[in-house]
């Protein structure tokens, strides 16, 4: 701004290639969708907040603002204390962590296959992990860690499945997405048939790996969880950045140097320590991988975005949290049962008002 | 156009200026076999693409030559023989250094939802970046360019799935260019267009050669628009080049009649001085081949 500086920026005769009037028509075009973009992700962070807020203050017993900072300061207040640290805080910052981690994987995983159906959950990786679950309670009787560790194992296992499709040319998404739906379905079929044979103690042990739930969040599984969504989403935020240039087809994507087998047998490596690690704590919370992706393409439209998909699922999971706790008075639903219910929905209002009939 | 192709027909093609500034990327094949799984689609095609021409590929439905183009383009791997790229076999080059050299346009991308013209355009940079993108003078330049050329500059902020098919295939094009590769690939640039927007992008990929030294290869399905564009015509037919040369030398009716089938007349334009097919009749039935 000072005097000195002033005479040499207004010729700038640097750049004779572009006219002025092609980089003004450039930034115009820009400017639309890069404020767009950021009123979404402001919106989007000023929400989840207000949401952990209310989640983690106003439940059936208060806590005000004042006191909870106290409390997260070290102080002790009497129940109050005990309801934010033991209850309502980690559950609201768990809901965050597993609906970011999937939030950021459906909305990667639909991407990546070209297929709004294509969700972790629709391809039965989550299920994967209920089955798992479900088998080693029911049949093999286990509780507790190795549970979660065949869970994990489920996972997996579906993921390699998928992934043995991968490779080769033509309609290698068209293949893993059927080799999903296909096990999905299979999968169903073999928790369906352990509940069956179950005695009503294990079921009751068992439905935790059905409906996601944040009862019984601890400490730990948060710790677990925050250091896995710390390492992977970086990873797959990255990775995510060649997603645009994937979208066009597989032959255009080859051609812009993009090496296409590779980059989708990362991502879905991501995906499903993402999807195993969330689901392994709190179980398959229904349809907000499936929802996330959609919703976040439909507020920023044309650009791929896993960031904005994972920010909609943590605002979607702490908000079905707080909804499954004190909707109906006196019973706490699994908040896998709200965004089940929310989601079949908003799945038809987004088939209804889709913009583009051909639907890409 | 009309202007620049009156003396056509004749073999003696000035080098377009400007290519020699640039590194002459030679694209060849020898003996290349390309197929998918057990069924071989080329068989044993050798082919030198002229540097800084354009290149029109013609033949019936089948006939391999969007195989070609995709093993040019280090799309497919090769099952015999070889595809080089300034001399180095294009196997062993890796998708990025391909991807700076060589631009293709599949037949059919796919649009994604809602993106605009530049959204869409600035990918074609992608070859030139790492992981970490950092968006650069270079690559503003190369995407003012190509929006410039392929005159889509006041449609640069609007969705690509509101515009007309022409105006897509020049979006398309456009990401090519920005990608600035001295070797293009482009797979029926002119399907499901009209004459008219045919004719636009077909004089825009002309341009290219005669005015920037790029290196053109395109596959056509009409031989009459290829005779007209095309410094260089390749004519296949199962798999294998049957007649290659100037549009003048190649397109004869005996030429005509063995790739395609049928029988036709071959004129000659008064405004271009190239050929001009009508056809007959057919001549072959459908599936005797040879």
């Amino acid at each position: 701004m000072t005097a000195a500086t002033r005479p040499t920026a207004p010729t700038a005769p640097t750049a004779p290639a572009a006219p002025r009037s092609t980089a003004d028509a450039l930034a115009a075009a820009r400017r639309g969708p890069r404020r767009r973009r950021a009123v979404v992700v402001g919106v989007l962070l000023v929400l989840l907040v207000a949401l952990v807020l209310v989640r983690a203050l106003l439940g059936d017993y208060r806590v005000s603002f004042v006191d909870a900072v106290r409390i997260i300061g070290g102080a002790e207040i009497p129940v109050a204390s005990f309801i934010l640290m033991e209850s309502t805080l980690p559950r609201a910052v768990m809901a965050v962590l597993c609906g970011a981690a999937f939030g950021a994987a459906g909305g990667a995983f639909q991407v990546m296959l070209r297929n709004p159906l294509a969700s972790p959950d629709i391809l039965g990786l989550t299920l994967g992990a209920s089955a798992a679950a479900v088998v080693s309670v029911v049949a093999l009787g286990l509780r507790g860690t190795p549970v979660t560790v065949a869970a994990l194992g489920g996972s997996v296992l579906v993921a390699l499945v998928i992934l043995s499709q991968a490779g080769g040319g033509g309609s290698a998404t068209g293949r893993m997405v059927l080799v999903g739906v296909a096990l999905a379905a299979g999968l169903s079929a073999v928790v369906h048939w352990m509940l069956v044979r179950s005695s009503i103690y294990q079921a009751q042990e068992a439905l935790v790996w059905l409906s996601g739930s944040l009862n019984s969040v601890t400490w730990t599984d948060i710790g677990r969880l925050l250091v896995l969504d710390a390492l992977l989403l970086p990873v797959l935020l990255a990775l995510s950045g060649r997603l645009p240039v994937l979208v066009l087809g597989d032959d255009l994507a080859a051609a812009l140097g993009v090496r296409v087998p590779a980059l989708r047998i990362g991502v879905t490596l991501l995906v499903v320590a993402l999807v195993a690690a969330a689901t392994a704590v709190v179980g398959p919370i229904a349809f907000v991988g499936f929802l996330s992706g959609p919703i976040a393409r439909r507020l920023v439209p044309g650009r791929p975005s896993v960031g904005i998909a994972a920010l909609v699922g943590a605002v979607v999971v702490v908000g079905a949290d707080h909804l499954s706790a004190y909707a109906v008075p006196d019973t706490a639903l699994p908040v896998g049962l709200v965004t089940g219910l929310l989601g079949a929905p908003v799945l038809l209002w987004m088939l209804r008002t889709r913009s583009t009939p051909e639907g890409r | 156009m009309t202007v620049t192709e009156t003396d056509q027909p004749t073999t003696a093609h000035p080098v377009p200026a400007g290519g020699d500034d640039r590194p002459a990327a030679r694209l060849r094949t020898d003996a290349v076999r390309l197929g998918y799984g057990d069924r071989v689609v080329v068989d044993g095609v050798s082919l030198d693409v002229p540097t800084g021409r354009t290149t029109a590929v013609v033949g019936p439905n089948g006939c391999g030559k969007s195989t070609l183009l995709r093993g040019l383009g280090r799309l497919l791997r090769p099952v015999g023989g070889s595809v080089l790229l300034d001399g180095d076999e294009i196997g062993t080059l890796s998708t990025r250094e391909v991807a700076r050299r060589v631009g293709l346009l599949p037949q059919q991308p796919v649009v994604p939802e809602g993106v605009t013209v530049l959204e869409l355009v600035e990918r074609g940079r992608h070859p030139h970046h790492g992981l970490f993108r950092t968006w650069g003078r270079a690559d503003e330049e190369a995407v003012a360019a190509a929006l410039e050329r392929t005159d889509l500059v006041h449609l640069a902020g609007v969705p690509v799935d509101s515009l007309s098919g022409g105006q897509r295939q020049r979006v398309w094009l456009a990401l090519v260019l920005a990608q600035q590769t001295p070797v293009l690939l482009l797979d029926e640039p002119t399907s499901f267009l009209d004459v008219a927007h045919q004719l636009d992008v077909l004089d825009l990929v002309r341009g290219l050669s005669e005015d920037a030294g790029s290196t053109v290869v395109m596959v056509l399905h009409d031989l009459g628009m290829a005779a007209r564009y095309a410094d260089h015509l390749v004519a296949m037919r199962d798999g294998a080049i049957v007649a290659e040369g100037p549009p003048g030398e190649v397109v004869t009716p005996a030429v005509v009649e063995e790739v395609f089938g049928v029988s036709a007349s071959v004129l000659t334009d008064p405004d271009t001085g190239t050929p001009v097919v009508v056809p007959r009749r057919r001549v072959r039935p459908e599936g005797a081949h040879r």
